[in-house]
């Protein structure tokens, strides 16, 4: 029949994609596979780490319970310096989440088809970066009880959200994107649930996986249907990865305050963010690719070519740096020029070099192949880009509020144990929730790891004649 | 594979997606209606130490407010009248009343009348009794008709929502400065219009920025 394919199907990219999935598979391999991860007992080494996870999450708890306690004076927080690493936290999570809707919706749309092999965690991973990215300004305010003065809800003082103000917009682009990237992650997942339930032997887990898969039978017309949902899914996310960042940057850029009142924020932070994003599917991708022996589906391949876009993110980012010196140059203003003076050579010149060594000069190894394909040093390095990229965040924040205009209003910011805990801890948040979803839920998308092997495509012979 | 959900499930989504609804929309309008001062403060009416009648004093006597409440042209606070004012007259007038003992055992022992404060605004709100005086605010406008009331009560929410409206719009609770302690006042027909004239005249820009109030 002469009907329109699903787009998973193109036929103008089979030729080059016999080889993205590796040895030999067959769809009840990859079924096989992805599916025992769920079924079988819970590995020792699981219970280990995950009871690291809620050791670190109940040091959150208790850090957080202190703040409510006390108020932010348990911060760090000093008068030139009200953004501490609360919003430097933020900023570092949210911009992590941002991978796994590039993965999902941009790389799809561009009909990537590699992606397949890695959206599904990747997604995840950007739904639980975004809880811990909104924790902070949930906590920061420091009176918790009066919360609801964030939502838009009816109340006796008049008080309304202020309109103009980037902290809200922010709030809003945060808040949609985290909902749009849960319905594109459980769209996602919605036929994998249904395998899950069809291979269920309890019937817990058919009960659970039943409700969960919302009767989907895998016909025709589901799909049919399933294929369209997801594109338009994947039209909404992806001005979504380019309009989440670009807001939370105008919560400095609308600022007055030197090294942040610049245009060149926005496409600067949406490129920060999607190398962070990379940087952390890569950390957590060879983990999960090694515990549970995922190497023929993530494959070097797929490695070598997140090292490809982080190579080209990370080089927008240092250009970005460098066109941020030009800018305080070219623009004569003094301000601005000390700003990114006092940035590299101020009393922050520590973290500022430890910046521009992540973030500039490790991606820069990426130009070859050979560390391009190395598991080892490909896990260093994200590990680095991390840290770069946490740094990026504390420069900008740290260094323009302790040296802003008046000298006698300077002074010089440094963390408390509680600003460390709160950090340390949202890991916890982050790998409890991650552990809960390599233990319990697909980490691979087993259909569209199926519609990339060569089996899937119409024209393949092997197995026989096709009418 | 026989089927794990009866048909009934099918509604489950729909159950649950409106019922989502209906909670929110319910919690909300639960808050913005039982928990606003409209309805938590509106109507407190404390018993005084002493059986005071407003309307006996400032409504059948025509006492103005000022003769009790003395600072209120002049401070921030009206001011509750001391043991004094009352036995301006109360030396001669029924001095044997039951009901005045505890001004009378105040004047002797010099300790004051505990009067139970009625309209209270929270401490981290700054309010100027004379700043309003000033400029034209009546007293009803916040207090209502005390003169008609035997035991004074909260009439007006006092609520931050209910300030601002004023402020925003203060046109309609401006007075002549000789009225503003009139209980009983009847806003002639054009007050849109003097209003507005007062406000240029007497130069008032109520604020309505954050720390108008909370300074």
């Amino acid at each position: 029949m002469a009907e329109a394919l699903p787009l998973k199907n193109e036929k103008m990219h089979v030729a080059t994609e016999a080889d993205l999935i590796t040895g030999n598979q067959t769809f009840h391999t990859i079924t096989e596979n992805i599916s025992s991860i769920t079924e079988g007992k819970t590995p020792k080494l699981w219970f280990l780490l995950w009871g690291m996870a809620v050791s670190l999450l109940l040091v959150l708890f208790g850090s957080v319970g202190f703040l409510v306690w006390n108020g932010t004076g348990v911060w760090g927080l000093n008068n030139p310096v009200g953004w501490g690493w609360a919003i430097v936290n933020f900023v570092w999570w949210v911009g992590i989440g941002h991978a796994g809707t590039l993965i999902s919706a941009i790389l799809f749309l561009l009909r990537q088809r590699w992606r397949t092999s890695i959206n599904r965690f990747a997604e995840a991973m950007t739904l639980f970066a975004v809880i811990c990215a909104l924790l902070f300004p949930g906590i920061h305010i420091g009176r918790m009880w009066v919360i609801y003065y964030f939502f838009p809800v009816p109340n006796q003082m008049g008080v309304w959200p202020n309109f103009r103000s980037p902290l809200l917009w922010d709030f809003f682009a945060v808040g949609t994107y985290f909902t749009v990237s849960l319905l594109f992650w459980y769209t996602g997942l919605i036929p994998d649930l249904a395998t899950l339930r069809d291979r269920a032997k309890t019937r817990l887990r058919k009960l659970t996986f039943g409700a969960l898969a919302l009767g989907w039978r895998g016909g025709n017309r589901q799909w049919q249907h399933y294929e369209i949902a997801y594109l338009v899914l994947a039209g909404l996310s992806t001005p979504l990865v380019l309009s989440v960042h670009s807001v939370v940057s105008s919560d400095f850029a609308t600022s007055i305050v030197p090294g942040w009142h610049t245009t060149i924020f926005p496409p600067y932070f949406v490129a920060g963010a999607i190398y962070s994003g990379f940087a952390m599917v890569l950390t957590l991708g060879l983990i999960a690719r090694k515990v549970y022996h995922l190497e023929h589906i993530i494959t070097l391949n797929h490695l070598d070519k997140m090292a490809k876009i982080m190579l080209v993110t990370g080089s927008m980012v240092g250009y970005s740096y460098a066109m941020e010196f030009f800018i305080a140059w070219y623009s004569g203003n003094q301000y601005e020029a000390f700003a990114f003076i006092n940035r590299a050579f101020g009393p922050y010149a520590w973290a500022y070099w430890i910046m521009i060594f992540c973030n500039v000069i490790v991606p820069q190894f990426f130009w070859f192949k050979k560390i391009r394909r190395s598991v080892g040093l490909l896990f260093f390095a994200s590990i680095l880009v991390n840290i770069g990229m946490w740094f990026e965040r504390f420069v900008i924040t740290v260094t323009s509020l302790s040296r802003d205009y008046l000298p006698s209003a300077w002074d010089y910011y440094s963390p408390t144990i509680w600003d460390i805990a709160t950090f340390v801890g949202s890991f916890g948040l982050f790998f409890t929730l991650f552990l809960l979803f390599l233990r319990f839920l697909p980490m691979i998308a087993m259909a569209e790891v199926k519609g990339v092997l060569p089996q899937a495509d119409p024209h393949y012979t092997a197995g026989g004649t096709h009418e | 594979m026989a089927q794990l959900f009866p048909k009934w499930t099918n509604k489950l989504p729909l159950f649950i997606v409106s019922g989502g609804v209906l909670a929110v929309v319910i919690v909300t309008g639960f808050f913005w209606y039982y928990g606003s001062p409209e309805y938590t403060d509106v109507g407190y009416r404390p018993i005084q130490p002493v059986p005071y009648s407003h309307k006996l004093h400032a409504g059948d006597l025509g006492l103005d407010c000022r003769y009790c409440h003395v600072a209120v042209e002049r401070s921030a606070v009206a001011s509750v009248p001391p043991t004094q004012t009352c036995l301006n007259c109360h030396r001669l007038i029924k001095p044997d009343s039951e009901k005045l003992k505890p001004i009378f055992k105040s004047w002797e022992t010099g300790i004051p009348v505990q009067w139970i404060k009625v309209h209270k605004i929270p401490d981290y709100a700054y309010f100027n009794h004379s700043a309003h005086i000033r400029a034209g605010v009546g007293c009803e406008s916040c207090h209502e008709h005390v003169a008609k009331m035997e035991v004074v009560q909260q009439m007006k929410p006092l609520s931050m929502s209910w300030c601002l409206e004023c402020h925003r719009n203060p046109a309609s609770q401006l007075r002549p400065l000789d009225q503003v302690t009139t209980l009983g006042w009847e806003p002639p027909e054009n007050q849109a219009e003097i209003g507005r004239q007062m406000i240029l005249e007497r130069n008032i820009n109520p604020p309505t920025d954050c720390a108008g109030c909370h300074r």
